[in-house]
């Protein structure tokens, strides 16, 4: 073996084991790179007891609901298979939103998420409004047409 | 058999020519200028395309139109320290001077869109996401590419002898590698505040296509800076190292 | 066009100082890079 040929194989040798290295350091630590529990894993016990998480998923539409006292929210986090109900403290994000992804971070407290940060969790589409419109106008179609099929 | 010429075995250009400083100075110092002005030009037109043609997101309004520089940052990031991790093991493979210049030389401009993508992210995630950082995936393992080409440049820094330099900084560089799959795929592997991708080469971009073309042009324009950058930086580096060749003294005379 | 005035390209619908807060930090860091650059060419090329 040339010296050359050893010093490229010692290189491929060194990175593989580091690749390796990682991978095993990453499954390890899994638990701790989540940066949110969805509800679904809060219902199955998943999430981390009698400490703060953050629980992500979609704001339910129609649930965002303002306290008497003008400064506590509630609303329900869903990833359409469960739902959580949250109540929360605080000044919004702009981009918080009826059906739209959203991030808190909190402990549980009798079934109930108390929310002490709200964050909002927006998707990778950009598009004009009037793109949105339309977009929103076709599955609104799409839908009845669903319902229609659906209910005869 | 051995009158072959060396020109012959690579189509025609004896690529290696260029592998000794004497030769790449000049060949840099004519193609810098030229990659310069190629960015400029892109940067005008990629800022006129974002501000001006592409019109405002549905979901975020103006704010979005940081994206035209943190993508191209962000891309440019990973994309520079595969370069200097693959000129690093070059010149730890083949032993040539060069290639340690070049991973030497493309450190800082690595590290500077790097700081681009976290500062401009940081602004961008305030008014949307409601928080200037998160300690997600994404967001720690980009920062973590910061502290790589921190350590690159400070290891380099650290050793009087520049060959010595180039090894160690090389094994540090590549060892770094295994970051750049973590940043591009943390938004897959792992629940993150930070959104999916919205450019990849599976799918169409799930973005309007003249925001898609300011974009494309924004990030073209960084990748022509990089280059006349690391170019000039090259150079630089070059002077510096062979300053007692007699080459350097003899090209130093002639720009008195 | 989206733009009425120039007012309102600066306002950047409320979000200016994000976004112009990003682009002049950019083009900061640039002309600091290649004013370095300039400096380190000068040393480089002195008579030692």
């Amino acid at each position: 073996m040339k010296p050359r040929h050893r010093r490229i194989a010692l290189i491929v040798a060194g990175v593989a084991g580091l690749a390796l290295a990682t991978t095993l350091v990453l499954q390890a630590f899994q638990q701790n790179l989540v940066f949110f529990f969805t509800p679904s894993q809060v219902a199955a016990n998943e999430a981390p007891q009698g400490r703060a998480f953050r629980v992500g998923g979609m704001v339910e539409k129609g649930s965002v609901k303002r306290q008497p006292d003008g400064v506590t929210v509630q609303f329900n986090v869903t990833d359409t298979a469960k739902t959580i109900q949250v109540a929360y403290k605080g000044v919004l994000p702009d981009l918080f939103r009826e059906g739209k992804g959203v991030v808190t971070q909190g402990r549980l407290e009798n079934g109930r998420f108390v929310a002490s940060e709200v964050l909002a969790k927006h998707d990778e589409n950009y598009m004009p409004p009037e793109a949105a419109d339309a977009v929103k106008k076709a599955q609104a179609t799409n839908q009845k047409a669903v319902n229609t099929v659906v209910n005869k | 058999m051995s009158s072959a010429t060396p020109q012959t075995a690579s189509g025609g250009i004896n690529w290696f020519k260029y592998s000794s400083p004497q030769t790449f100075f000049p060949l840099a110092g004519t193609l810098a200028p030229w990659f310069a002005a190629i960015a400029a030009v892109l940067f005008v037109a990629g800022l006129y395309i974002g501000f001006f043609v592409a019109p405002t997101d549905a979901q975020q309004g103006e704010s979005y139109r940081i994206i035209f520089i943190h993508v191209p940052a962000a891309w440019m990031s990973m994309l520079i320290y595969l370069a200097m991790a693959f000129w690093a093991g070059m010149g730890l493979a083949f032993n040539t001077r060069l290639s340690g210049m070049m991973a030497t030389a493309l450190a800082p401009t690595g590290a500077l869109f790097t700081f681009i993508a976290l500062w401009t992210g940081a602004l961008w995630g305030k008014p949307t996401w409601g928080t200037w950082w998160v300690w997600d995936a994404r967001l720690t393992s980009e920062l973590l590419l910061l502290f790589l080409y921190f350590g690159f440049m400070a290891l380099q820094a650290a050793m009087d002898d520049p060959r010595r330099a180039d090894k160690a900084g090389a094994v540090l560089a590549l060892v770094g590698v295994i970051n750049i799959p973590i940043i591009y795929f943390s938004v897959k592997w792992w629940n993150t505040l930070h959104q999916g991708a919205s450019v990849s080469l599976k799918s169409a971009p799930t973005m309007a296509a003249t925001m898609f073309t300011g974009m494309i042009v924004m990030v073209f324009a960084c990748w022509a800076y990089a280059i006349a950058a690391a170019l000039w930086r090259v150079r630089c580096i070059i002077l510096e190292r062979e300053r007692r060749s007699e080459w350097v003294a003899d090209y130093l005379e002639t720009q008195k | 066009m989206n733009w009425g005035s120039a007012g309102e390209f600066f306002a950047m619908g409320g979000k200016g100082l994000y976004v112009w807060g990003s682009y002049a930090v950019t083009f900061l860091c640039i002309a600091i890079e290649l004013a370095s650059l300039n400096l380190r060419r000068r040393a480089a090329g002195k008579k030692p």
